[in-house]
């Protein structure tokens, strides 16, 4: 049964990622593509990678999704084609065979004798229950033990936030918003009753899950980056709905960078903190008599952290473009 | 009574497959683009309906019949806002449905 799910669902993705690559509209292609990301959710949640399903369908089917049609609209709806030479197809050829051979090496999925669960990942699963005392190992590897990557993941979405905010810049939306005739599009879907009661009554429940994932991701599955992109998923609702102006007037240019900053530097001011108190950078132990409570709550201020910064990011991502494209 | 209920789930998941079937047909089937949101959005909730109310009797009286009523009652609330939404901007983009007068132009 698991095979054959395994196999409709790659089998559809491949037909989805050709008709990506054939369809000529650029809307269809960004609806295909959100179509394949939750494709990919379903593939990822079938084989119980439950966190990585929740953070696909999050961002890859929903937020990636608004954020293209956000750019769309600041260009043309059709491919330009241009005559392919044959080269890029023959130097993809070449370079994706060998992956292709090397893929018959691979261990069956869940061989127990598999390299991937003879190294680490044994160590992880026993410590997990002593070490930090929560259920999810997720969010234990994720939090704890690989801290540091975990960081540098925030810095790079940081990083990535900032670098749009710089080529796009939030901030001319003032002059825009006087203008008078432009608010009149940037009004949203407003005067359309039924999307705006359904609204009302969904983006509330939106944010409280965001906050369950958040809170709850030591339990279960989720967590920072899943929970700040549902969370700003909810907020896109509310400004696709009432209009970027109104959004940008909940949320201004000037207080959406805070969110982006305060989030990475949360994580980082833990793992400092870790250090004056004696310990190492971002191990959490010292941060309590109880080295396990100590953890739980190095766990929580870092999801906060990592949950803040995604959040910022992707709120600001998307009202850059969309303050951009009624201009 | 265990029985009963897996009959009953039975009949409601292979009713549900089937409501979705014939709504991929007529997905396909329909000429215009109004008259293919009509299957596609209406099959679709009676469809989840059925499916998902199979899946509760299973579940029995637990958390997770909770959760999947949560997710009905999420669907029974957005599918309808959504085609409604669909068929708005087509309407906005100026589609207009085919009808016989139309044609004839």
């Amino acid at each position: 049964m698991f095979i054959l799910f395994g196999v409709f669902l790659l089998t559809f993705l491949i037909i989805i990622s050709v008709a990506i690559i054939r369809v000529k509209s650029l809307f269809s292609a960004v609806m295909l593509s959100g179509i394949f990301s939750l494709l990919m959710a379903a593939n990822f949640f079938i084989l119980d990678a439950a966190d990585v399903a929740l953070t696909e369908a999050a961002i890859g089917a929903g937020i990636t999704t608004v954020l293209f049609l956000a750019a769309l609209a600041l260009t043309r709806e059709t491919e330009q084609r241009e005559t392919h030479s044959r080269v890029p197809l023959l130097v993809l050829a070449i370079a994706a065979a060998p992956i292709i051979f090397a893929t018959f090496d691979k261990p069956r999925l869940g061989d127990p004798n598999a390299p991937v669960h003879q190294h680490v990942a044994p160590w992880y699963l026993e410590q997990t229950p002593e070490l930090i005392g929560i259920p999810n190992v997720v969010t234990a590897v994720l939090g704890s033990f690989r801290g540091y990557d975990t960081l540098g993941e925030v810095f790079v979405i940081f990083t990535a936030g900032i670098g749009v905010l710089f080529v796009f810049g939030v901030h001319q939306r003032k002059a825009a918003i006087s203008g008078g005739e432009l608010a009149q599009q940037a009004r949203g879907i407003r005067h359309h009753l039924i999307p705006r009661i359904i609204g009302k009554i969904f983006i509330p429940v939106i944010l409280l899950f965001a906050l369950y994932v958040q809170f709850h991701g030591e339990y279960g599955p989720g967590g920072g980056f899943q929970a700040g992109a549902i969370f700003a998923a909810g907020l896109i609702l509310y400004s696709l709905l009432e209009g970027v102006d109104k959004a940008l007037q909940k949320f201004p240019p000037k207080v959406l960078p805070w969110f982006v900053a305060s989030g990475a530097l949360l994580y980082a001011l833990v793992g400092f903190v870790c250090l004056a108190l004696g310990g190492n950078f971002l191990d959490y132990s010292v941060l309590h008599s109880n080295p396990v409570v100590g953890q739980h709550i190095g766990l929580i201020l870092i999801e906060l952290g990592v949950g803040v910064t995604v959040f910022g990011v992707m709120l600001s991502i998307f009202l850059a473009f969309a303050a951009r494209e009624s201009k | 009574m265990a029985n009963v209920l897996d009959v009953i789930t039975w009949m409601m998941l292979s009713l549900g497959g089937l409501v979705m079937l014939i709504g991929g047909i007529g997905i396909l089937r329909m000429p215009d683009f109004y008259s293919r949101l009509h299957p596609a959005s209406i099959t679709d909730t009676l469809a989840s309906l059925l499916i998902l109310g199979g899946i509760v009797l299973q579940a029995g009286w637990s958390l997770a019949s909770l959760k999947i009523a949560a997710i009905l009652l999420f669907l029974l609330f957005t599918n309808p806002a959504a085609s409604y939404a669909l068929a708005n901007a087509a309407w906005t983009a100026g589609l207009r449905p085919e009808t016989k007068i139309n044609n004839k132009e």
